[in-house]
């Protein structure tokens, strides 16, 4: 740690730290929208912003890949009149949690594979990141430590840590010193604060272990192992594919491509809009025919695009541990819960080896 | 929300003209495209691109004529959903969108000095035209070339005029056959598996191409390993769900490969243990 890359921000100077901010350009922050509910939501002083949140509905995702966001801009008729388009928006993210961060990085990866995607990539540069560092446990959903998503591994230009009477903030990237550099709420560590940061860290290191008795590293062995587990029967008979863990799953970026007239029928526009794995007709062909027919098929596709799949492509896990799926299901299919099985089933078949 | 225009976007379209159409039979049309800039489309057999008709939507077709013609290209479409329908309301002089070519096709390169057995089932033909067309047109590169056709009645038999001339040439094996006859069939009934037994190929230097709906697949390539041809020689097209071309929108995804992007084909050997591929 050098100490030159982190600053103290007194609590005494967050008000006016976050209405600078709010100043410079557009600024969202989580905000509570009743019980157990918060969501990233423009703000314009630091009364309105939850510092203590479980993650909010709906992940970051949502200002890095719009839910409906348009690609084309055309004048229907004869004769192909069509003009490609970004739409964007200066913006600066304040209190993003390690697993939203991860969460973009995955998408930042997904996007950044050639051919890349200029429109998220357009979006994702006049996007400004701070995060908030989580002391402990939002609840019992999340399995961030699991993915290794509950320390901070970079994706920011600010990162805070709540030590009491301050935050330390990490400076991570140029945009980070000049946030620091032009609102003037910032002061020099002291070794002893930085000994504080220490000691937090050291203290969540006993209490974020793996939510799930399995080593991290070992995670795709126990997918490969897992095709045909009976857990995916089960999810069959619960699932009641609406989607909803794939709309709020920071890493979930599956999409559908529709046109659109206006009232007119001069003018249209192509957009693309989240598509869900899990409904029915997502991998469907104009013969009929579907691919992932069956609910558990589709389910199974979920978990292996978080904990499998990715690992070979992208070498890391598109599970942030956020527990935004679990939180959301209306059939309380449960990741924790689906994981331990998987577990159980594996370990299962290795005595039955054995006797 | 602020919007600008973006050059490099992976959505933008080429435009394209329509320069010749034909009804090949009740559901299929044919058409011949020429790109708007005068361009080749520079794709190679088995690749696929994005036809777009602006206010209906895109959709994902495969090219089906060789690329040795520079100044337009062929595909062969069947009327099932939204844009394919309007599509086939189109004629010579219309304007289309154009995106690609995407996906790998057939390994041309891999394929020349060897022999081929072309396996079609009804509209796979349009794909593989693509590579026969090729082939015919660098014949010499070639060892011995075998087609075999099959679809559900003699009606839905594409590019009739090209099939008299491949049953009539004396450098390739042809051989076609219909699951259901009518009075006027004097060919083969039977599925398209009847025909592979009776092919005489020397499987070691023999590659397969076969491309058809999903259902046809895992009969074929059981006979053609029984013929004794090795797993990594069997090379197989797949048809998907596609909205982006691009590996992100997911439709496409067969576990861990994008379809359309590692694909659309594949050699046996890689996918024969994606429980998802057939």
């Amino acid at each position: 740690m050098e100490d030159t890359h982190y600053v103290v921000l007194k609590k005494e100077n967050f008000d006016q730290f976050i209405s600078l901010l709010a100043q410079k350009q557009k600024l969202v922050a989580p905000v509570p929208k009743g019980f157990k509910s918060f969501a990233f939501e423009p703000v314009d002083s630091a009364s309105q912003v939850a510092l203590k949140y479980i993650p909010t509905v709906l992940p970051l995702k949502k200002y890095f890949m719009p839910q409906r966001e348009t690609l084309l801009e055309y004048t229907a008729g004869k004769g192909v009149k069509a003009e490609a388009v970004v739409e964007y928006e200066s913006l600066t993210i304040f209190g993003a949690h390690t697993c939203d961060l991860a969460g973009i990085q995955c998408l930042n990866m997904v996007f950044s594979e050639r051919p890349k995607d200029y429109n998220y990539l357009t979006r994702k540069n006049k996007i400004t990141i701070i995060g908030l560092e989580c002391n402990e446990y939002c609840d019992e959903y999340a399995s961030c430590n699991l993915v290794d998503a509950s320390f901070p591994g970079g994706g920011y230009d600010l990162f805070l840590t709540d030590l009491g009477d301050y935050f330390i903030v990490h400076v991570n990237t140029r945009a980070g010193d000049e946030i620091v550099a032009s609102t003037r709420s910032f002061d020099k560590t002291e070794l002893s604060q930085l000994d504080e940061l220490r000691k937090l860290r050291d203290a969540k290191r006993k209490i974020f272990v793996n939510e799930v008795p399995i080593e991290t590293k070992h995670i795709p062995e126990l997918f490969d192992r897992s095709f045909r587990a009976r857990v995916w029967k089960d999810l069959e008979a619960r699932c009641l594919a609406c989607g909803n863990c794939t709309n709020v799953c920071p890493t979930c970026y599956c999409f559908d491509v529709r046109d659109e007239l206006d009232l007119t029928l001069k003018n249209g526009i192509r957009y693309r809009v989240w598509d869900s794995c899990q409904l029915e007709p997502f991998a469907k062909v104009a013969g009929g025919f579907n691919f992932r027919k069956e609910r558990s098929v589709r389910q199974r596709h979920r978990y292996y695009r978080k904990f499998r799949y990715p690992v070979e492509r992208f070498a890391r896990y598109f599970c942030t541990g956020c527990g935004r799926c679990t939180r959301t299901c209306m059939a309380d299919i449960n990741l924790k819960e689906t994981l331990n099985e998987l577990l159980k089933e594996s370990e299962d078949r290795v005595w039955k080896r054995w006797l | 929300m602020e919007k600008m225009v973006i050059k490099d976007s992976s959505y933008k379209l080429e435009k394209a003209k329509i320069l010749r159409t034909k009804q090949l039979t009740d559901k299929e049309k044919f058409f011949e495209i020429a790109l708007g800039n005068g361009q080749p489309l520079d794709h190679e057999p088995g690749q696929f691109i994005m036809i777009s008709l602006l206010g209906i939507g895109e959709v994902p077709i495969s090219v089906a004529s060789s690329p040795a013609g520079r100044d337009s290209f062929d595909i062969c479409v069947r009327a099932v959903g939204k844009v394919t329908n309007a599509l086939h309301k189109l004629k010579a002089g219309d304007e289309i969108g154009i995106r690609g070519p995407y996906g790998k096709g057939f390994p041309i390169r891999v394929l020349q000095g060897n022999d081929l057995l072309i396996i079609a089932g009804g509209l796979g033909l349009a794909p593989l035209r693509s590579l026969i067309h090729f082939v015919l047109d660098n014949r010499r590169d070639f060892g011995k070339v075998h087609i075999l056709l099959g679809c559900k009645q003699p009606g839905e038999l594409l590019f009739g005029d090209e099939l008299e001339d491949w049953n009539k040439r004396t450098d390739l094996y042809y051989a076609c056959t219909v699951d259901r006859a009518d009075p006027d069939w004097a060919g083969n009934v039977g599925l398209i598996t009847t025909l592979i037994p009776g092919v005489d190929i020397e499987p070691a230097r023999t590659f397969a191409a076969v491309v058809g709906p999903p259902v046809m697949y895992n009969f074929v390539i059981k006979e053609l390993l029984s013929k004794g041809i090795p797993e990594r020689q069997i090379l197989l097209s797949f048809e998907r769900n596609m909205k982006c071309g691009n590996g992100k929108c997911g439709r496409c995804q067969i576990q861990n490969l994008y379809c359309c992007q590692d694909g659309p084909v594949f050699n046996y050997e890689k996918i024969k243990n994606l429980s998802e591929a057939m």
